[in-house]
């Protein structure tokens, strides 16, 4: 039978594993409210599973319908879109679409940027492929975060003479690293080299997780709740202690600490992921 | 060339694709019926002449053409054809075939559709190849090559194959799956002519490398060996002692087992190779051992074709300058480089005419491409990360039209990105108009051009208007009906069609199925296409291959109506689990002269209209 269904922008694929993994009930309610024919319903919507079906023609576009998800889905990630226009990712957003039952028009399909990963056989990519890629993606993610350095010096010793320069001297402009946020399944990740202190940083995560840069549109289909965030204050939530978020890091030895503590040298050396916490649970960080 | 022949005192003149002499066979000769009243010969060519002359054609169209003629040529076709090409194989039975072709050595045999390569198809769904083995070991005991595509290949049939045929060859299977190397140690056991075994993105069980020792010792014929995309390890010494006795051996391309070093102790005992799968290219060689590897590869004088490379890093990509200029395959598409790293190794490969890559290399990199492989003919972008959090690789509109400007004689394009614009679009066709393959991947279903936020209908009306010569297309992004109206009305060339997340209405299918007279197969997924559309092309379906439906709107009472009206159809449909009693879910029609297939799962519905 048919899941519920989600509208709009990059927020369909983000929004649809958000809210079917964590709100059931949601989904739930939708299901019984799934159209009729003809009916217009929501924008666009990512076929999940390979269950998606149209009822009716007509409206410009697919309108999909996905199933609540399980475990066999795989809901692994989901990709958002970084790129200059909307991101959405606040499961708050995407109740706000579900509920709000707009049709879709091209600005909020224009929205979409992100990949829809939790479509079957969409990107049309060969398993065998894929299999190689994530696996050799994984072990090279690893190596180029916490052991460049060890990598380096043991070339140097094998190649001996040569001049291996090359790969040495080659600067490292970015330092990825993973960031989720409690509440939110979708990880994003950010690029600590194109910070220099922890203001910037922080201000480039409260953008990406606590608003969204969303056009009008958006507006439009918004809860008061989602207007709160995009009225939002724009100075650090993050750092200052006082929102309900904080933000925290994994450091090499594996510990969990306070972003802001030591000096942001220390820091991008030693960081790992970053997890933005909600405040209640981050008791026991060591400050 | 024509052919032109007189017959029954009408002409008919084919064309055909290939060079050949033209002849004519004098038409019924009013002599010899006088002289031979009882004589239903028309014409006087013994039989033998025929064959002979049928015998040079290759393509399996002109032989096609060549069969439609007359009787005579029928007959002498089928007697002459030795390789026969099967698209799909449940169109036909081993039975017919064995009785239309007596006299066959090679067969290409396809089975799956295509969408199964993306987990849209259930595992059972069929193309067993065994009941063709069977046949085959009857009537073509000495078969030389079988070459599968999407078939399901079971260690017994490996062993069935390779016990039965004593002069087979050549074994090829892509993306085959139901074997494991178990299958292929019967191969290397059994099999004392082989020349060619190519194994490749299969769903196969690796269980261990063993079966590469099972090719005897005074085994010798091996001419191409592709095992690039096994897993397990291999044994090295068994290896190597089969690249040095094989002396012939043109086609060499290992698994990430092999690594550098013994690369190296292969090229050495190899060095006449053409075409060479690396195994891992992880920096871990001492000096010595890097400019030995480097020596190596200054002797391989014939190499056109280079892939594995996995793990290859910048450091040591300058190993492989020698044999660049000459490379004219590149597949890197295992190998995350960057921008610079791309760069520095194509300014040695000027003679490139394929280059598959990630799209890590970004828009920087396809720079470098269009600045330095003007011989380009094909690219292919393959998506590193395709599920990626945030797009941080990637390339984009930018990198494509790149390319456009610098190889003018690109034909052929599979491009994974993550933004588009209709006028980039526009100006790539504009600077390649010869396009034969053209297949776009923006990886957001539904994404409109993300400048002017329109769809991105103009960019595939300026493909299909621009490139006459244009014979496959995928299409993606946000698309309206426009996009296959444009498509009907001119991609009179167009033979593959593959759609997702597309159209806005029946419209949009049917002006597919009117316009496009070349049409064979046709792949749908996710598109508001419905039974007015599945049904508008009643007529065509017997001229296709097949058509693939699947997550659209087709139900089961038009899939029913499909099957009445067109019996010699097969009209299968695959349920998922939990949906709509009346929903088609997955739709795929195909013509067959063998009828309804008997091996279909559960899953598997055939309607017959009854």
């Amino acid at each position: 039978m048919q899941g519920g269904f989600f509208g709009g922008g990059s927020g369909g694929s983000v929004c649809m594993s958000t809210v079917s993994m964590e709100d059931n009930v949601v989904m739930s309610s939708e299901d019984s409210s799934s159209p009729d024919e003809g009916e217009l319903e929501l924008g666009l919507g990512l076929s999940l599973g390979g269950a998606a079906c149209f009822k009716g023609s007509g409206p410009r576009g697919c309108q999909q319908y996905a199933r609540i998800l399980t475990a066999k889905d795989l809901p692994s990630k989901v990709s958002v879109s970084s790129s200059s226009s909307t991101t959405s990712s606040s499961s708050t957003l995407s109740r706000a679409i579900a509920t709000a039952g707009t049709k879709r028009t091209a600005d909020s399909v224009a929205a979409s940027n992100g990949v829809a990963s939790q479509v079957v056989g969409w990107p049309p990519i060969r398993s065998h492929r894929m299999h190689i890629m994530v696996n050799q993606a994984k072990s090279q993610v690893t190596e180029e975060f916490s052991s460049m350095n060890k990598r380096k010096n043991a070339v140097e010793e094998k190649v001996g003479n040569k001049n291996i320069n090359s790969d040495n001297t080659k600067a490292r402009t970015s330092l990825f690293v993973k960031v989720n946020m409690d509440g939110t399944l979708i990880g994003r990740k950010v690029d600590l080299n194109a910070h220099g202190c922890y203001e910037t940083l922080a201000q480039a995560l409260e953008n990406m997780f606590l608003r969204t840069t969303t056009t009008v549109n958006m507006t439009r289909l918004s809860t008061p709740e989602h207007k709160n965030m995009i009225d939002a204050k724009r100075h650090s939530q993050l750092l200052g202690g006082s929102s309900e978020f904080v933000l925290t890091y994994e450091d090499k030895d594996g510990d969990w600490m306070l972003v802001g503590d030591v000096p942001w040298g220390m820091f991008t050396s030693s960081v790992k992921r970053l997890r933005i916490m909600r405040t209640s649970e981050a008791t026991g960080l060591g400050k | 060339m024509k052919i032109i022949c007189f017959h029954e005192k009408s002409f008919t003149i084919l064309n055909t694709e290939t060079e050949f002499r033209v002849f004519t066979l004098m038409g019924p000769n009013p002599k010899m019926k006088r002289e031979f009243p009882d004589s239903t010969r028309s014409s006087p060519f013994p039989d033998e002449v025929l064959e002979r002359v049928l015998s040079l054609l290759q393509s399996p169209k002109d032989r096609s053409a060549v069969s439609l003629v007359c009787k005579d040529w029928y007959n002498a076709e089928s007697w002459s054809r030795t390789h026969v090409f099967i698209g799909n194989c449940y169109s036909v039975s081993p039975e017919i075939v064995a009785r239309r072709f007596p006299i066959i050595k090679s067969v290409t045999l396809k089975g799956k559709p295509r969408f199964s390569d993306f987990n849209l198809v259930p595992e059972n769904w069929g193309a067993d190849v065994h009941p063709w083995l069977v046949v085959f070991a009857t009537k073509y005991p000495f078969l030389e090559e079988l070459r599968l595509k999407r078939m399901v290949v079971s260690d017994e049939s490996l062993e069935f194959l390779a016990v039965n045929f004593p002069n087979f060859k050549v074994l090829s299977l892509f993306s085959c799956d139901g074997f494991s190397t178990d299958g292929l140690a019967a191969i290397a056991t059994h099999c004392k002519s082989l020349t060619q075994l190519d194994i490749q993105e299969n769903g196969i069980e690796d269980k261990s490398g063993g079966w590469l020792s099972c090719f005897p010792e005074n085994f010798t014929s091996l001419e191409v060996l592709n095992f690039a995309n096994l897993n397990t390890d291999v044994n090295f010494d068994a290896l190597e002692k089969l690249v040095s006795r094989c002396k012939s051996l043109k086609v060499l391309k290992v698994n990430k087992s092999v690594s550098l070093e013994n690369l190296q102790r292969l090229l050495v005992c190899a060095p006449r190779l053409t075409e060479l799968g690396t195994g891992s290219f992880m920096p871990e060689l001492t000096g010595r051992q890097y400019a030995e590897l480097e020596t190596a590869f200054n002797q391989c004088k014939n190499l056109n074709t280079l892939s594995g490379l996995w793990e290859a890093t910048a450091l040591y990509l300058p190993v492989l300058y020698p044999i660049c200029s000459s490379l004219t395959f590149l597949n890197l598409s295992y190998t995350f480089l960057q921008s610079l790293e791309l760069a520095s190794l194509l300014r040695q490969c000027p003679r490139l005419r394929r280059l598959w890559v990630l799209d890590t290399v970004g828009d920087k990199g396809l720079e470098a491409v269009g600045s330095n492989c003007p011989l380009l003919e094909e690219l292919r972008v393959f998506p590193a990360d395709p599920f990626d959090e945030e797009i941080i690789h990637g390339v984009t509109e930018a990198g494509l039209v790149a390319v456009s400007y610098g190889c003018r004689r690109l034909h052929y394009v599979l491009y994974f990105c993550r933004q588009m614009t209709n006028a980039a679009v526009a100006t790539i066709v504009q600077n390649c108009p010869d396009f034969t393959h053209f297949r776009l991947c923006i990886m957001n279903p539904g994404q409109p051009d993300y400048l002017t936020n329109e769809p991105m209908d103009e960019a595939f009306g300026a493909v299909v208007r621009t490139c006459t010569k244009l014979q496959r297309l995928s299409v993606s992004g946000l698309l309206t009906d426009l996009t296959f109206k444009y498509i009907g009305q001119y991609a009179k060339n167009l033979e593959t069609l593959s759609v997702a997340f597309a159209g806005s209405s029946d419209r949009g299918m049917q002006c597919v199925l009117e316009g496009c007279t070349k049409l064979r197969k046709l792949e749908i997924r996710d598109c508001p296409f419905g039974n007015v559309a599945l049904l508008s092309g009643l007529e065509k379906y017997e001229s296709m291959r097949s058509l693939w439906m699947s997550a659209c709107n087709v139900t089961m009472n038009g899939c029913r109506l499909l099957a009445r009206e067109m019996p010699r159809l097969n009209v299968e449909v695959m349920k998922e689990d939990g949906s709509d009693d009346s929903q088609a879910d997955k739709v795929y029609v195909y013509r067959s002269v063998a009828g309804p297939r008997r091996d279909a799962p559960p899953c598997v519905l055939t309607l017959s209209g009854l």
